[in-house]
């Protein structure tokens, strides 16, 4: 998206370009085990609108702060920026002051820092200078503190890092909420006018766009009469994919404006996330986008081995234990979309017809998840440096609390089945029961326009992205585990419409078929291989920074991971992450959703929304 | 031509109808009974739209399907430890515990304060738990272990849903049958069916465990109480019993446990697992 031509072309050279230009504003980030360059916030703008057009990073992908509290008393905001050509990613920091916080916003620059942003404020307390919308966006106005800095503890502390001293060996159980600090879990900031929200609830939040239903007259001589009415779509709606909620404002049936409100789902992860040793987390990331618990384990385990990659004790996962991994995030990348399409033709009003068939196949799949990671949906199967297990001989079930009726498939002639015949079968008559059909081509086409260059300035990721004609897949672009020596194409379409976005997840669960069909070969020839090495429960973990990053179905997922500590405990290597982010492609994505809607139907809001494809378990983390 | 899409989709929606009722004659109206159609509707064959018809009818759950966890006990019929826990109390599974719901009180000698390797309570509270499986893979003994008993809904949370030691103990035989294959290899791994400590006490004795294979589990068992012979060296224990755990002194808890006892084991008495089935839905029907 870049008109002028790109004049760097590695990393360093960037970097070296950058130094050139900002003597005064960039240096290199020298502490141990980091990368990438620090920006003194005062440039920030001008530095990054620079790497924007003048040296090609037109993608920002991932937004995130850190709090060093103790470490060196200040706070950090990092973003990972990308060229949408492919390549590495360009690491630069911004800091600033734990008590007088603040950077200024690059929404002016990249757009798609917008909700990132928000998230930043509320969890840390960073305000963003020039940011046009600060308030907070996963936590509600009546909410003390920031929860993500080191110095605030939740309604159930115990203690700073698992595992928890009480439990072993004079482990004598109660349950947490008998110590609950807080009595009834909630604690205002001291200046919340607590009968004021009871009046008047949210008002606040809205305010200028009123509450409810407020309507006003629109008299336009030209036009037919409408109303102005202010609607929440949500939170309890079945087309909003779980509790989400959509404040339109509408001109008769048109969207004039479209604020999505989310966090109802919203459980702190990162905050838990830190609480927890390196591998705690492991089936913490099942629940994120619990659609593809498998690829949410691929990414995190692939960020802690970048960082266990430099510890002296370090064996990198086996060839096998590589081609199960894809052969799992392939088969999810299936399962998704089968939800996705399925659902997305939910929103269009096909009632549940084709949504059942898609989830009768997908079925299949979890069947054979179950068998081998021991879940349909929360596998928790990638561990540091392997997989949990090998594939089972057979997949063998039966009704234990039943019956004992048995069903007793070999694995691979299963998965043989699978792949070369149930899946393109069952895709195929999806296609023909979908793609031609004059509804659905009336509903979808046209409809929630998404061009190229508002993607890649909204930093919207996967299938969104892809269908507005950006070629761009992490597994192309910035390859991982033996996805360079696959053949496959990244599927591209070029109307960004509803119809392009249908389209495209089709034409992605086909290239997933192609490389599973690559992958059989490969499961047969690497029989017998180890796939998990020593198994080690609180690994230490070298001081540093990491981000890994896949191809998630619903977009690039990416884990930004610091392994840090104070004193001792960096010295040794610490069992807990300083900081765990999670760069979710539906929360992110969500960013572009008022854009796209405005100027549409209220029916079309739910179909547009549909076809994003989010996953309330991620968004609102 | 207009309207041909929507045929062309229809057709599809008319498919699944027919088959669903071509595979229902196809089984001459027994697609609910018996085993092939059982496996053959929830395989890669099954065609047409049907429900699983819980709870008449339930999905059969792999040997790796993990639920909440139980712990391993040594069968009721153990020569020489029957009932005896196979966890030592290392504390491992509630360090690896993501969020943190096993609750574990290490044993301890009443006389002189030394840690026994036998838990004197054991707790998970399974409305944390979220059955992750990380215990059952790093106990160091095999002593705890992912269960597939996964109906366990209660009207009061706060009473039922705290599992102690005698809620969450299981024969091994138990584990046994409902995770042949993993069982075997794990008894592999351990260089016997017996717990590590016995075949650590084995060996220190000159012994050796006799090799796992598919149908010999219960070999040991039968051995030992045909041949009431010690399989350590030990000196006269206190008699332990099942209930009440055993004041091992500390110095050699595991040659006491494997010392000469009365065994009050029935050979042949194998573990029944209809009869426990019918325990357990026994146990759910007067739940409700
Ligand atoms: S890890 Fe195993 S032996 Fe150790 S306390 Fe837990 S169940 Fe017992
Ligand atoms: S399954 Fe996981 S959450 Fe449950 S008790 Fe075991 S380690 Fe804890």
């Amino acid at each position: 998206m870049v008109d002028k031509p790109i004049t760097t072309t590695t990393t360093a050279d960037t970097i070296a370009a950058l130094k050139e230009k900002f003597p005064d504003a960039v240096s290199d980030d020298t502490r141990q085990g980091y990368s990438g360059v620090v920006i003194d916030k005062n440039k920030l703008v001008e530095v990054a609108t620079a790497l924007r057009d003048e040296l090609g990073y037109d993608y920002l992908s991932s937004v995130t702060g850190v709090d060093y509290l103790g470490i060196s008393d200040h706070m950090e905001v990092v973003y990972h920026a990308y060229r949408t050509s492919g390549g590495p990613a360009l690491v630069f920091k911004a800091q600033t002051d734990r008590n007088e916080s603040e950077i200024p916003s690059l929404t002016s620059v990249y757009p798609g820092a917008d909700f990132q942003e928000r998230e930043i404020w509320d969890l840390y307390g960073i305000r963003f200078n020039g940011h046009p919308n600060l308030k907070r966006i996963l936590l509600w106005e009546g909410f003390d503190g920031h929860p993500m800095r080191k110095d605030w503890k939740e309604a159930y502390y115990e203690e700073e890092h698992k595992p928890f001293g009480s439990r072993w060996p004079a482990g004598y159980v109660h349950r947490s909420e008998e110590r609950n600090a807080y009595g009834h879990n909630v604690k205002y900031p001291a200046d919340l006018d607590l009968s004021r929200l009871n009046d008047t609830s949210e008002e606040s939040l809205y305010s200028g766009m009123g509450l409810g239903v407020d309507v006003e007259r629109l008299d336009d001589e030209t036009k037919l009469k409408t109303d102005r009415l202010i609607v929440n779509l949500g939170p309890h709606h079945p087309s909003t994919h779980g509790v989400f909620r959509m404040v339109v404002t509408l001109d008769g049936e048109t969207i004039e404006m479209l604020e999505p409100v989310m966090g109802y789902l919203h459980r702190n992860h990162e905050q838990i996330g830190e609480r927890n040793t390196f591998l705690h987390n492991m089936p913490f990331t099942d629940r994120l986008d619990y659609i593809s618990g498998m690829s949410n384990n691929l990414g995190y385990a692939l960020a802690v081995e970048q960082l266990l990659a430099r510890g002296a004790r370090w064996q990198p996962p086996s060839y096998r234990a590589e081609v199960i991994r894809v052969l799992m995030v392939e088969l999810t990348r299936i399962v998704n979309h089968y939800w996705a399409i399925g659902f997305f033709l939910n929103d269009l009003g096909a009632f549940f017809t084709p949504a059942l068939y898609a989830i009768a196949e997908r079925e299949k799949i979890l069947d054979f998840f179950e068998a081998t990671a021991g879940s349909r949906m929360m596998p928790n199967y990638m561990r540091f440096g392997g997989v949990f297990k090998d594939l089972p001989e057979r997949i063998r079930g039966v009704a234990n609390l039943l019956n004992d009726q048995v069903r007793d498939f070999n694995t691979m002639d299963y998965l043989t089945e699978l792949i070369n015949d149930r899946l393109p079968r069952s895709i195929d008559e999806l296609d023909r029961l979908i793609t031609e059909s004059e509804i659905i081509k009336t509903r979808c086409i046209g409809v929630g326009y998404l061009p190229a260059e508002m993607a890649v300035a909204y930093s919207c990721a996967g299938p969104l992205l892809r269908a507005s004609g950006v070629p761009y897949d992490v597994r192309r672009a910035d390859p991982y585990s033996i996805y360079p020596e696959l053949d496959f194409d990244v599927a591209v379409r070029y109307n960004g419409d509803l119809y392009d976005r249908y389209l495209i997840r089709l034409d992605e669960m086909r290239e997933s078929i192609r490389i599973l069909k690559q992958i059989l070969p490969r499961l047969e020839a690497t029989q017998g291989q180890s796939v998990f090495g020593p198994s080690q429960h609180t690994p230490r973990v070298p001081v540093g920074e990491s981000y890994g990053r896949v191809e998630n179905p619903k977009g690039e997922l990416g884990y930004y991971v610091v392994s840090n500590g104070i004193g001792e405990e960096a010295t040794k290597g610490p069992q807990n992450p300083w900081r765990y982010h999670v760069r979710a492609p539906s929360f992110i994505n969500l960013t572009a959703l008022g854009a796209m809607c405005k100027g549409h139907k209220v029916a079309d809001v739910v179909a547009i929304l549909g076809s994003i494809d989010i996953v309330l378990g991620e968004t609102d983390r | 031509m207009n309207g041909m899409g929507l045929l062309k989709g229809l057709s599809v929606t008319f498919k699944h109808f027919v088959n669903t009722y071509l595979s229902d004659l196809r089984f001459a109206g027994k697609k609910y009974l018996g085993q092939q159609q059982f496996e053959k509707r929830q395989g890669l064959q099954a065609e047409g739209i049907f429900t699983v018809e819980y709870p008449d009818e339930k999905l059969a759950v792999p040997e790796r399907f993990r639920f909440v966890p139980f712990l391993v006990t040594e069968d009721a019929d153990h020569p020489e430890r029957p009932g005896h826990d196979w966890c030592t109390s290392c504390g491992i599974c509630a360090k690896v515990c993501p969020p943190q719901c096993i609750w574990i009180v290490r044993g301890q000698d009443p006389n002189t304060g030394r840690p026994v390797p036998e838990p004197e309570a054991f707790f998970i509270d399974i409305d944390i738990c979220m059955n992750c499986g990380f215990c059952a893979e790093f106990c160091p003994f095999d002593a705890i272990k992912m269960d597939h008993d996964y109906e366990m809904a209660s009207f009061d949370r706060t009473s039922a849903h705290i599992h102690d030691k005698n809620k969450l103990s299981k024969p091994e035989s138990y584990w046994r049958s409902i995770a042949p294959t993993t069982a075997l290899e794990e008894a592999k791994a351990r260089g016997g069916w017996e717990h590590p400590d016995i075949i650590k006490a084995m060996k220190k004795a000159g012994q050796t465990p006799t090799p796992p294979t598919s149908d010999n589990a219960r070999d040991y068992m039968e051995r030992a109480a045909a041949k009431p012979a010690p399989v350590a060296a030990a000196p006269a224990a206190k008699p332990a019993s099942a209930a009440a755990p055993e004041p091992a002194s500390g110095a050699a808890p595991v040659a006491q446990a494997t010392a000469a006892k009365p065994a009050p084991a029935k050979p042949g008495a194998k573990f029944d697992k209809q009869a426990m089935l019918a325990k357990i839905r026994e146990r759910k029907a007067n739940k409700q």
